[in-house]
């Protein structure tokens, strides 16, 4: 059978090193699989993260081969096999163990944000046209690989100031819900830090469920704040007019 | 030993599992003004609830008027083959439609009818469209709304915790230990009620569709607890997981693939179901569809990796892959097969477990004080055999219900229960032991042998032999797991957590096992090769298992509470009524297939 070496981080917040082994490729085999090998035959206290094994539950992120990827969804066969592969934590977040990084600021971020208020009296009645779009943005699965890939966190670690695009999203997903009354603006600008963003879209490219961050979620926001501060003949019709 | 640290939280309610059940648990209880705490083997939002796929069944009827709860009981009765707790069955029949538009009203956005409705989709053994749905991510949609809710609500989450043992005071709930698996940390809760919401058993089986969390914990740690454990035998195969690539054996492919007019097909090009069940093919209930699957592959008519064909190629592309993303995704990515171009190959997988805790149907306590089920963990709902969609269903139903059997028993409660040091004293023993016993064999090792056996001796079919040889196994693998060794620190370490989920599957293994020798029939998804017909009078028990006092378990049959004379009423005017509906059902599939 052909054996692939890998190069897997092993390690904890105190600091660590890439450690060797080869494992055995069978046909069709994903990154985690091998984690799988490596922990029932060399290394049974390897941390891992992984829930679903089928890319739906965002769990196994990692940066295989330096991109920010899911360990289940990254077949073996769609890297060089002469090379070996290396698998790191996420660089984003401080790290547990091995490959398993704390990951809380994204639920702390999470609580910040007001959740879904539905208009007074509605009748509930709503066209898939509308809720189209925050339906893509509600496939999100908290995988985090947008987070660990916008420089804004990545390498400025600016945390405390800006909430990362996954937060954006969440955000966009209710101000997009065609029922909702909640007014999130000020704190989209203030607490999310939207501002930070400077439309790179790396975060679109890592998401493995395909969501147009930055086209459908972010710059939308962005032009939503920009009405709300930066238009004053804007701003009095909605104070008027009463509307979002 | 008292050198060992623990942490104590205290709480009046304490919800054991993350998922649909414990999340909409957690929310009835933090509603009330309780304080509650939350655990969750793995980070919030990853439970398996995610995974499902399908929908949520609620007898709303925008899709199809005639629906009822009355339909709905009677499918559901029906497909569990009779053996479900018929008040189950009638709570849920009743109140799902409410559940559901609530998910609505805390911001859940489901797929819309024209004019603007929930759009409903057919499923097996479902009469009616009754599917409420979001693409073929429904778990996902139902998971992030209630945990958005329950993290409004102020309930105290503990992630990444595990649970290895319930304490008490007498017969009564008292608490909990246990650990954080990202440094090990030991944690004592104190609470007056505990909800278990653990979810399923699925890895006790080699090819299985759950994901490792599905370890039955909550089983074992009721058991153990001095609960009774419920018709265990049956185990839902379900019928179409993958086959192939092996990494991904036994990941589920969604039987709405089946309702949106996916075909089932053998090496020979023949449509196997016009064998098994003509009238209702594809959307016969999961027990039968598995059962024709595992037939053809072993009579030699299977495909290459051994399965059979779903094929939903001949459909428009376009709408397979709206109907049907994940899906698509799935096969591309992890299979390399393009699913409208090519067929799939699918074969049965571990899935579900209609067994679990036995609790009283309406407050869904169990017979220990305090301690509640709810969810895949606690028996009754489903009988002999689950319908799909009515998972969700259930966890939202009797997630709330145990919600409020756990608020009302605290109120009533006469006597704060008090911690005994003992019992918090054997925790702690029990899991630091595996790092200080001699020994080569690690619990993988165990756990392999045990998915092995489980698979070959108590899998879709059933002998007496293959189960005396299981049960045998399972006593052998018994003693194994007492001496597995973990090594390295207790730091997120996978090995030495497998050392205690092992003693849950052993537990559940066994109870498995011995209820399905007992039971001397087939029905719903308990095949014997050596009892191939119902038998009333196997109709008339359901099995029970408890743990003895000598430590060893025992089964019993245990007759059925009997059916009040309104509902059999119902039962057999929903009868009269059901030719012409399947044959609606099966123009309307007809119809749909053609798009
Ligand atoms: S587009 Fe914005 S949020 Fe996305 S990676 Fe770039 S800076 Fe970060
Ligand atoms: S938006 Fe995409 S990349 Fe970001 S957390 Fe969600 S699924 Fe992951
Ligand atoms: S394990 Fe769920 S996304 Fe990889």
């Amino acid at each position: 059978m052909p054996e692939v070496n890998f190069k897997v981080f092993r390690g904890n917040s105190e600091g660590g090193e890439e450690v060797d082994y080869k494992v055995e490729v069978t046909e069709g085999m994903v990154v985690l699989d091998a984690m799988f090998q490596i922990q029932q035959t060399k290394a049974p206290d390897l941390a891992i993260r992984w829930n679903c094994k089928a890319a739906k539950c965002g769990s196994c992120s990692a940066e295989i081969n330096g991109k920010p990827s899911l360990m289940c969804k990254t077949r073996l066969d769609t890297l060089d096999p002469s090379k070996p592969v290396t698998v790191r934590p996420m660089r984003a977040f401080p790290i547990i163990k091995d490959l398993v990084t704390d990951v809380s600021f994204n639920y702390r971020v999470n609580k910040t944000i007001p959740p879904f208020k539905p208009k007074p009296g509605t009748d509930w009645k709503m066209l898939q046209e509308d809720v189209d779009r925050a339906q893509e943005f509600r496939k999100c699965i908290e995988c985090f690989l947008c987070q660990d890939t916008c420089h804004v966190l990545r390498d400025h670690a600016k945390h405390e100031q800006f909430g990362g695009p996954r937060w954006l999203i969440r955000a966009a997903s209710l101000e997009m819900h065609p029922l909702d009354v909640e007014d999130r603006i000020p704190m989209i600008r203030e607490k999310l830090g939207i501002g930070f963003c400077n439309i790179t879209k790396c975060c679109t490219e890592v998401c493995p469920e395909e969501i147009h961050i930055t086209d459908n979620a972010i710059i939308p926001l962005k032009e939503r704040v920009v009405d709300r501060y930066y238009d004053p003949i804007g701003k009095l019709i909605r104070i008027f007019t009463g509307n979002k | 030993m008292a050198t060992v640290d623990y942490e104590t939280h205290e709480h009046d309610v304490l919800v054991i599992g993350s998922g649909g059940a414990g999340l909409r648990a957690a929310i009835e209880a933090s509603a009330s003004g309780l304080s509650v705490g939350l655990v969750c083997k793995s980070l919030l939002g990853k439970a398996h609830t995610v995974m499902a796929e399908g929908g949520v069944a609620a007898a709303m009827g925008t899709c199809d008027q005639d629906d009822s709860w009355q339909t709905h009981f009677y499918d559901t009765m029906n497909g569990g083959k009779m053996m479900n707790s018929w008040r189950m069955a009638q709570l849920h029949a009743q109140q799902a439609a409410d559940r559901v538009r609530e998910l609505q009203e805390w911001g859940a956005l489901f797929d819309r009818t024209p004019s603007g409705d929930f759009l409903q989709r057919d499923f097996g053994g479902h009469q009616f469209r009754r599917l409420c749905h979001v693409g073929d991510r429904t778990g996902l949609e139902m998971i992030r709304t209630l945990q958005d809710k329950g993290v409004h609500l102020g309930i105290e989450v503990y992630m990444e915790c595990a649970i290895t043992r319930l304490l008490k005071d007498g017969d009564q709930i008292a608490g909990a230990f246990g650990y954080f698996r990202p440094d090990g940390r030991f944690i004592v809760f104190r609470a007056k009620a505990i909800i278990l919401a653990c979810g399923g058993i699925g890895r006790s089986y080699k090819v299985t569709s759950n994901s490792w969390e599905c370890t039955g914990d909550g089983h074992a740690l009721a058991y153990e607890a001095g609960a009774e454990l419920l018709d265990m035998e049956f185990v839902q195969f379900h019928p179409t997981g993958m086959v192939w690539p092996p990494g991904v054996e036994g990941l589920l492919v969604t039987e709405a693939v089946r309702g949106e007019g996916g075909k089932l097909t053998n090496n020979k090009g023949e449509r196997i179901m016009s064998k098994y069940d003509p009238d209702r093919m594809e959307l016969s209930t999961r027990d039968v569809v598995a059962r024709a699957i595992y037939t053809e592959v072993k009579e030699g008519r299977g495909t290459p990796h051994g399965g059979c064909y779903l094929d939903v190629s001949y459909k428009n592309p376009a709408t397979v892959i709206r109907k049907l993303p994940s899906m698509y995704h799935q096969f591309k990515e992890l299979a390399n097969v393009d699913i409208t171009k090519q067929a799939m190959e699918v074969g049965p997988t571990t899935h579900y477990v209609m067994g679990g805790v036995r609790v009283n149907p309406d407050t869904q306590q169990s017979r220990v004080p305090g301690l509640f089920a709810a969810g895949e963990c606690a028996g009754g709902m489903h009988g002999g055999n689950r319908l799909g969609g009515n998972s969700l269903s259930d966890l939202l139903v009797f997630g709330r219900l145990a919600g409020i059997g756990a608020v009302d028993f605290v109120k009533g409660l006469k006597k704060q229960p008090s911690l005994d040091q003992a019992q918090v004293d054997d925790a702690v023993v029990e899991m630091t032991a595996p790092f200080e016993r001699e020994g080569a064999e690690t619990a993988y090792d165990v756990h392999a042998d045990l998915q092995v056996s489980m698979q070959h001796n108590v899998g879709i079919f059933r002998t007496e032999a293959d189960l005396a040889v299981g049960i045998e196994n399972i006593g052998k693998l018994n003693e194994r797991a007492k001496k597995v060794v973990a090594k390295g620190g207790r730091a997120f370490n996978p090995g030495w957590h497998l050392t205690r989920e092992l003693k849950n599957m052993l537990i559940v293994s066994e109870s498995i096992a011995l209820s399905a020798q007992q039971r001397k029939e087939s029905r719903a998804s308990h095949s014997r090769l050596d009892y191939t017909e119902f038998d009333p009078e196997w109709a008339k028990v359901n099995s029970v298992v408890h743990k003895g006092p000598d430590g060893k378990m025992v089964i019993e049959a245990v007759a059925k509470d009997p059916m009040p004379e309104e509902l059999t009423k119902i039962l057999a005017e929903q009868k009269e009524l059901q030719p012409q509906r399947e044959l609606n059902k099966k123009e309307r599939l007809a119809k749909a297939a053609k798009e």
